[in-house]
């Protein structure tokens, strides 16, 4: 019984970061039906970033708190450098353009930082905390929190706010949203930031648990993917359900069969997902335009 | 108030509008008649700024907008209910108005939207129901409603009788007329040119992307070759 509480400790830290990941997706898939492969790259930055700042001097939360700006900054600058210049181009072509954008920010990354691996310390030290005859660290509460509270943020950003009901129309039908006074391009610049903050975010949440290095975003990404395709794309409840789901699975692939099949657990779930539940478990926000 | 002049635009290399000219004057409801693919769309959604001119003017209230993005000419108190209604279909019908004041914060909004049950009661019925799940009747006073949420002062109108029965269509264009007691200045884009040019003051008829006729909507039904291309009498 400990055995398993401890699985789902560490499935829910992991699982936590795979809801962010997807979370990511999520926001960007929904303003413009664009797949970020980047995404994974927001998560590395956020701790790159982190671990560069800290080891400059600067106090912790100071450091993650430019890395997360900074990122959200890139995340900027790939909509306005590459993504918004390509509008009206295919969306396959845009998913390309992602994923060349996270090849480039990798070498980028590799070349600034080296390859070696990197860490900084965890908020409130490395002493676990026994809970019901498991272990848990302090820092994946910090992971769980981190996951919690952006989704109840993203939650009342979407359903309270003017502005959050302007992306949401924006992604619904971009021509009314225009007809209306919104000002789509500044919508999607406002979800690549959001989105490149919450990678970035759950890459400064991580760092001190699984540490990282140039390379750890595309793992990110595709977990991140599966949860967000498990969940069905586009909803937010189904980033964070598929997210956690995926850790879970994953832990519990890990503990109980091998550590080896832990990564297949991923990319068996994206084709049984493809397969059987093609919206996924919430449903695509399949709503009929007439 | 709202002027245009020698208008072209294309798609890709075609050309749809071959230079349109014409003008409404404040306070007027003016239509513009024309068959299928005439190029009417067109016409609207260059005026809204979602379609790129390629030659031509457009100006409002004095000042040439050619140029400025579709978003800031909602400010300017230009708004549109587009064809095929384009509501939010995975928002309520509340959000839908709520979104048409999208550059208001202010306690009109309230009072505005009270006005837009009070035209369409029925909307205040579906008021927390998804806007997908409407008729078209339905979601055709949604759009108008939406776009009038807006604060216009010039107000497009494409097809707001597309696909209706009967007795909506009289309902719809009762309260296009009604926009006048509004201060609304109201340019309705139809296939249904009969019903249009009875509640118009003036009428532009549109071919293949050019003006072939215009004048006073009387005098337009009263035309025999109109009566014949267009109303079937
Ligand atoms: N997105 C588009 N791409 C290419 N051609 C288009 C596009 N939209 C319209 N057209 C063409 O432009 C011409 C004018 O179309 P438009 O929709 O403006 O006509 P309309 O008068 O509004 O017709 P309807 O009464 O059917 O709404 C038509 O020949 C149409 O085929
Ligand atoms: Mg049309």
């Amino acid at each position: 019984m400990s055995e398993l509480l401890q699985f789902l400790f560490s499935g829910l830290t992991v699982g936590a970061v795979y809801a962010l990941v997807a979370l990511g997706f999520t926001i960007i898939y929904n303003a413009s039906d664009v797949v970020n492969f980047a995404q994974g790259e927001f998560v590395m930055l956020g701790g790159m970033l982190t671990v560069s700042a800290y080891a400059a001097g600067l106090p912790l939360p100071l450091a993650a708190l430019i890395a997360i700006v900074v990122t959200a900054g890139i995340g900027v600058a790939l909509n306005k450098l590459a993504i918004e210049p390509a509008r009206g181009a295919p969306v396959v072509s845009l998913i390309i353009i992602t994923i060349g954008a996270s090849i480039f920010l990798r070498g980028a990354a590799q070349v600034l930082f080296g390859k070696q691996i990197h860490r900084f310390p965890s908020f409130s030290g490395d002493t676990p905390l026994r809970i019901g005859g498991a272990t848990i660290l302090p820092q994946s509460l910090w992971v769980m929190a981190g996951g919690i509270a952006v989704f109840i943020a993203l939650y009342l950003f979407f359903t309270r706010t003017l502005t959050g009901k302007a992306v949401l129309a924006t992604s619904n039908n971009r021509l009314a949203a225009q007809l209306v006074g919104i000002n789509t391009n500044w919508v999607m610049t406002l979800s690549f930031a959001l989105s490149a903050a919450i990678g970035a975010l759950a890459g400064v949440l991580i760092t001190p648990i699984t540490n990282t290095s140039y390379d750890v975003g595309i793992a990110l990404a595709l977990k991140g993917f599966a949860a967000a395709m498990l969940g069905g794309m586009g909803n937010p409840k189904g980033a964070l359900v598929g997210g956690i789901l995926l850790g879970i699975i994953e832990a519990l692939t890990a503990g109980y069969l091998s550590s080896q099949y832990k990564d297949a657990a991923a990319f068996v779930i994206i084709l049984l997902v493809l397969f059987f539940l093609p919206q996924g478990l919430f449903g695509a926000r399949h709503t009929e335009r007439v | 108030m709202l002027e245009i002049r020698d208008l072209r635009s294309r798609y890709g290399r075609i050309e749809v509008l071959h230079g349109i000219t014409l003008n409404v004057q404040s306070g007027e409801i003016v239509t513009v008649v024309g068959a299928n693919g005439a190029g009417k769309t067109t016409l609207l959604r260059c005026i809204s700024g979602i379609q790129p001119v390629s030659a031509g003017g457009i100006i409002f209230r004095g000042e040439t907008i050619t140029t400025v993005p579709a978003y800031r000419r909602i400010r300017r108190g230009i708004t549109q209910s587009p064809e095929g209604r384009q509501i939010f279909t995975n928002l309520t019908v509340e959000e839908n108005l709520r979104l048409g004041a999208f550059l208001f914060s202010d306690d009109r909004v309230d009072r505005d939207m009270e006005d837009a049950f009070q035209m369409f009661p029925i909307l205040r019925e579906k008021r927390n129901l998804p806007a997908g799940g409407l008729s078209g009747g339905q979601q055709q006073m949604l759009a108008i409603a939406r776009a009038l949420m807006g604060r216009p002062s010039c107000l497009l109108l494409d097809e707001p009788s597309m696909g209706l029965a009967p007795l909506l269509v009289q309902q719809i264009f009762d309260v296009v007329s009604g926009l006048k007691a509004r201060n609304v200045t109201v340019l309705l884009v139809e296939q249904n040119a009969f019903g249009a040019l009875k509640i118009a003051d003036r009428g532009y008829v549109m071919e293949t992307g050019r003006i072939t006729m215009d004048g006073p909507a009387e005098a337009l039904i009263a035309d025999p070759r109109i009566r014949e291309a267009y109303l079937g009498i």
